[in-house]
């Protein structure tokens, strides 16, 4: 029986590991959350039920059906507030991943070195919130930061909000929002309808086939219908403005590349505003393990979901954004195959017809919805880009030409951008984004650097002095029936 | 001919070394396979250090190349103005602590010498290392003061040195790599094929840090340079705690040794930026970058026996590089033995950073044909010391 070790436990990760049981595996699911269910089935914690996560989360009765399955199955260990720190690579094993479980931060958390036969990579990806003057104000969140808020405490951001950025999670935010109370003043796409249509229009027919995901949006349509929020295209926000919180912001028209044009700015009064431009694959346990990206920066997966590296499979929202149903259809993929199961069975055959239909779906979300390069036009020298460093748009750019430099690598070593506690999460690919505007050609050669983290969360040097292996990491694959620990 | 040097690598070494020549009015081309200053300079730290050298050839060219950066920091912060990044040049001084008694006997006995050499050391009472460094363990046996130890920013230094280089009329071209020679028809060498076509140059300077051997072999010489892993830790920020860098003075011993198994040793100090470095760690195991839990915990382990406070201080980064070692810990300064117009500046292993400016003052005046400020005997390619380990054809 293989062992089949599962890193993320949203969609993905879950339906990773039934597959993984189906086809016979031992499963290990580890997710650093205290409760499963990811970024889609974010949730109050059980000992704090709630009557109306259903009406709160599409797919609740999966979800809850799918974990309930896993919970009682004896031969799936699941192991909650789990984070992986590190992974070590060409030992023997497909990967040696190493975990510390306890709360964030906390001293004395507990370690684990797992070596199993096979690892299913299902870490998602977070939203991406792109610079503006007046981002770093309280009031200001991003999409998902503010349905975490809604769906997993049941906290409204502010009585009326702004949502605006790219792409058509902006809807469920609205939603959840009005759920929780407060009045959603507006929502802004920053593409214009015309991109909008180009994105989505030709071939409609393949949207039947996702005709689930069409009802969803159909709902969250509905949803805005009777709450009468104005949805508007080609507008972005340019600024936040407020002393110690955000008390209006500037909104203004932009054209196709999202430059924004001079004499369409207006003022809007809230007291919050969530924004969100798109994804970010947290990449970098799939980078330490030594999986090759795709030249748009995802995991590369083959036909079964595994990557370059024999024994490591990766789905979900790290291998291309698509949404809830292509990160279940991946995942169920995924763990059939990590636990050996023939390809051929009947069981995945109809997991890759809805990876087909839904991997459509994503490629029309990024045509639609994708960042367009005109967005460093919104910033202003003192627009901070980096937050945990303080650095700003000015500084950044002032080290870049004093410099002269072609290095992603250098600018961070010489602006201290991408050098702060969230190791450049947040403002990473911005930053990359500002210095390829700047050099010839307009890419850098280096820009694997954004997504590089060698080590994926803090860990104290207490815990790390701690425990010293008394073999070297190349010892022998693990013949155990669960994967191997120590500690 | 297209110009009169061209310099493989534009790493702090090679940017010392074409802002030196340019400035000496020679015309310089740079050529790096990557982006300028991404290669060791991007993966390790800017310690410039007396406290590890040994007297002799070891220290000579330490004390040199410190005076230099004294200089240098000036200088460069002048001509470039206060738009470019501070080099963040600091004297800051070293504190080097015995834990264990057996290691106060080498300590000491090398704070002698390197004071009879005219370094600046104070040796301390335990009570006395405590006074600087409050934070420090309690059971330290030993300790020696060397005010003269400072540091820089590794890539903005060398960048710096790049942009006053370039201003002196040199030519970089970044992403451009070396593939082989250009010779004339007898055979002699005359320039360089690179990705971005010929140059062609009577001389050829090699300064491709741990890749300088493969260069080196790519235009028909022998030098016995190779790698050397090393491993950082970066804490999250915390308030300062630790105001000099503090050594282990196991590092005394893992720098001076030619050993290939996994060797650590603590170097501790605080940025400004509020966060501390935890260095390094000393492996020979080729170009494998892999990261290996085993170096960081061992280096923790160090690091927390040093400071026990830092128990509690969280490990947000890591990075690694490969210094360039010889196996008699000098870098190799001067023409290749066997290759006439090929020249190196390389094998600085974990001092290239302290070391870059003596060694383009050095190399300079060699190419000029005058002669260095420091004789350059110790550092020639073609020296005996070498020759015993077979590098040199
Ligand atoms: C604001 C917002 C609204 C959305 N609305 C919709 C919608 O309406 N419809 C839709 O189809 N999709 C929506 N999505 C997208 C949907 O959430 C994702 O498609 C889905 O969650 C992806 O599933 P996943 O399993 O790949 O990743 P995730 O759900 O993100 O799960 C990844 C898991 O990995 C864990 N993890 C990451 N790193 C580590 C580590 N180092 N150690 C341990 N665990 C780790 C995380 O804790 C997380 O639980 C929305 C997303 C956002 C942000
Ligand atoms: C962990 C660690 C800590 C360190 N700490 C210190 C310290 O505190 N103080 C100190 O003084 N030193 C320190 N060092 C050592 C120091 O970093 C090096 O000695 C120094 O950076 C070497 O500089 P360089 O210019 O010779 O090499 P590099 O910076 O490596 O530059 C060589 C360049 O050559 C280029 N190149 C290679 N092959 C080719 C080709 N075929 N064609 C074109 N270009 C090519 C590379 O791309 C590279 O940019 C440390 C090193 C490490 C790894």
């Amino acid at each position: 029986m293989a062992d089949v070790l599962v890193i993320g436990a949203g969609p993905a990760g879950l339906a990773a590991a039934a597959a993984a049981r189906e086809a016979g595996g031992e499963v290990t699911l580890l997710d650093s959350s205290d409760v499963l269910g990811g970024q889609y089935w974010r949730h109050l914690p059980d000992s704090r039920p709630a009557e109306r996560e259903r009406l709160l989360h599409h797919g609740w009765d999966t979800f809850t059906a799918l974990r309930r399955r896993l919970e009682s199955d004896p031969h799936v260990r699941i192991v909650t507030s789990a984070q992986v720190w590190a992974i070590e690579r060409d030992t023997g094993v497909p990967a040696v991943v190493h975990v510390l479980v306890g709360p964030p931060d906390a001293g004395g958390r507990q370690r684990l070195a797992l070596r199993p036969d096979a690892v299913v990579f299902a870490t998602g990806a977070h939203d991406r919130t792109l610079p503006f003057p007046g981002w770093d104000l309280p009031g200001v969140f991003t999409g998902g930061a503010a349905q975490a808020l809604a769906k997993g405490e049941r906290i409204a951001v502010g009585r009326r909000v702004l949502v605006a950025g790219a792409g058509p999670f902006l809807l469920p935010v609205a939603a959840s929002l009005t759920q929780t109370g407060a009045t959603v003043v507006g929502v802004l796409e920053a593409n214009r309808l015309s991109t909008l249509v180009k994105g989505w229009a030709p071939r409609p027919w393949q949207l039947a086939s996702t005709h689930a995901k069409a009802r969803e949006l159909a709902g969250y349509v509905a949803n805005h219908v009777r709450h009468a929020i104005p949805y508007r295209t080609g507008r972005a926000v340019v600024a936040a403005h407020g002393t110690d919180r955000v008390t209006s912001v500037t909104t203004a028209a932009v054209d196709a590349a999202w430059t924004p044009i001079a004499g369409t700015e207006r003022t809007v009064e809230v007291d919050a505003v969530c924004v969100s431009h798109g994804f970010t694959p947290r990449l970098e346990l799939a980078i330490a393990a030594g999986c090759a990206l795709t030249p748009d920066r995802f995991v590369m997966t083959g036909p079964d979901q595994q990557t370059n590296v024999v024994g490591l499979y990766a789905a979900g929202e790290i291998t291309g954004i698509g949404g809830v149903d292509l990160a279940m259809a991946e995942g169920s993929i995924a763990g059939w195959a990590a636990a050996g199961g023939p390809p051929d069975d009947k069981a995945v055959r109809d997991g890759r017809r809805r990876r087909a239909a839904y991997r459509a779906f994503a490629a029309r979300l990024e045509a639609a919805h994708g960042i367009r390069p005109g967005w460093t036009g919104w910033l202003d020298s003192h627009t901070i880009v980096c937050r945990c460093e303080e650095v700003s748009f000015g500084r950044l750019c002032g080290a870049a030409d004093a410099t002269s430099t072609t290095s992603l690598r250098s600018l961070k070593l010489s602006s201290r951008a991408a050098l702060g506690i969230c190791q450049g999460r947040m403002c990473g690919r911005s930053v990359e984004e500002i210095l390829a505007g700047r050099v010839a050609g307009g890419r850098l050669r280096d820009e694997v650097v954004a997504d590089q983290r060698p080590i994926a969360v803090p860990i104290r040097l207490g815990d790390l002095a701690a425990r010293r292996d008394p073999e070297p990491p190349t010892a022998s694959p693990s013949q155990s029936p669960t994967p191997n620990e120590t500690e | 001919m297209d110009c009169d040097v061209v310099v493989v690598g534009a790493g702090i070494v090679g940017s010392a070394c074409a802002r030196t020549l340019a400035r000496a009015g020679l015309s310089v081309t740079v050529v790096d396979r990557g982006a300028a200053a991404g290669g060791t300079t991007a993966h390790g730290e800017g310690n410039l250090l007396v406290s590890d050298k040994r007297p002799g050839a070891e220290l000579d060219i330490a004390q040199y190349s410190a005076r230099l950066w004294r200089e240098l920091s000036v200088e460069l912060a002048d001509e470039l103005g206060p738009g470019f990044p501070s080099l963040e040049f600091e004297e800051k001084g070293g504190l080097v602590v015995a834990t264990e008694e057996r290691g106060a006997g080498p300590l000491l006995e090398l704070a002698e010498s390197q004071r009879q050499a005219g370094a600046r050391v104070r040796v301390l009472t335990a009570s006395e290392a405590l006074r600087l460094e409050p934070e420090l363990t309690p059971s330290a046996v030993a300790a020696v003061h060397y005010p003269e130890d400072g540091q820089v920013q590794p890539v903005i230094a060398a960048e710096a040195l790049l942009a006053s280089a370039r201003r002196a009329g040199a030519r970089i071209l970044p992403h451009t790599e070396v593939t082989g020679p250009v010779l004339t028809e007898s055979g002699e060498l005359t320039g360089v094929q690179s990705t971005a076509g010929t140059i062609r140059a009577p001389h050829v300077v090699v300064a491709a840090g741990p890749w300088s051997a493969r260069v080196a072999s790519s235009l028909g010489a022998t030098i016995p340079v190779v790698p050397r892993r090393g491993m950082v830790l970066v804490t999250t920020r915390m308030r300062h705690r630790i105001f000099r860098k503090v050594y282990d003075a196991d590092y005394v011993g893992a720098v001076g040794s030619n050993g290939s198994e996994l060797q650590t040793s603590s170097v501790i100090e605080s940025t400004a930026s509020g966060t501390v470095l935890i260095g390094s760690s000393r492996q020979m195991i080729g170009f494998d970058d892999r990261l290996r839990v085993n170096v960081l915990e061992e280096l923790a382990l160090k690091a927390t026996q040093l400071f026990p406070f830092l128990r509690m201080a969280s490990v947000m980064r890591v990075y690694g590089g490969f210094r360039p070692f010889t196996p008699d810990h000098l870098p190799l300064i001067g023409p290749d033995a066997m290759v006439p117009g090929l020249w190196h500046a390389n094998g600085h292993e974990g001092a290239g950073i302290g070391l870059a400016p003596a060694t383009a003052e050095i190399l300079g005046a060699l190419i000029r044909r005058e002669s260095p400020a420091v004789a350059a005997a110790p550092y020639l390619p073609g020296r005996p010391a070498l020759a015993s380990v077979g590098g040199v054809r």
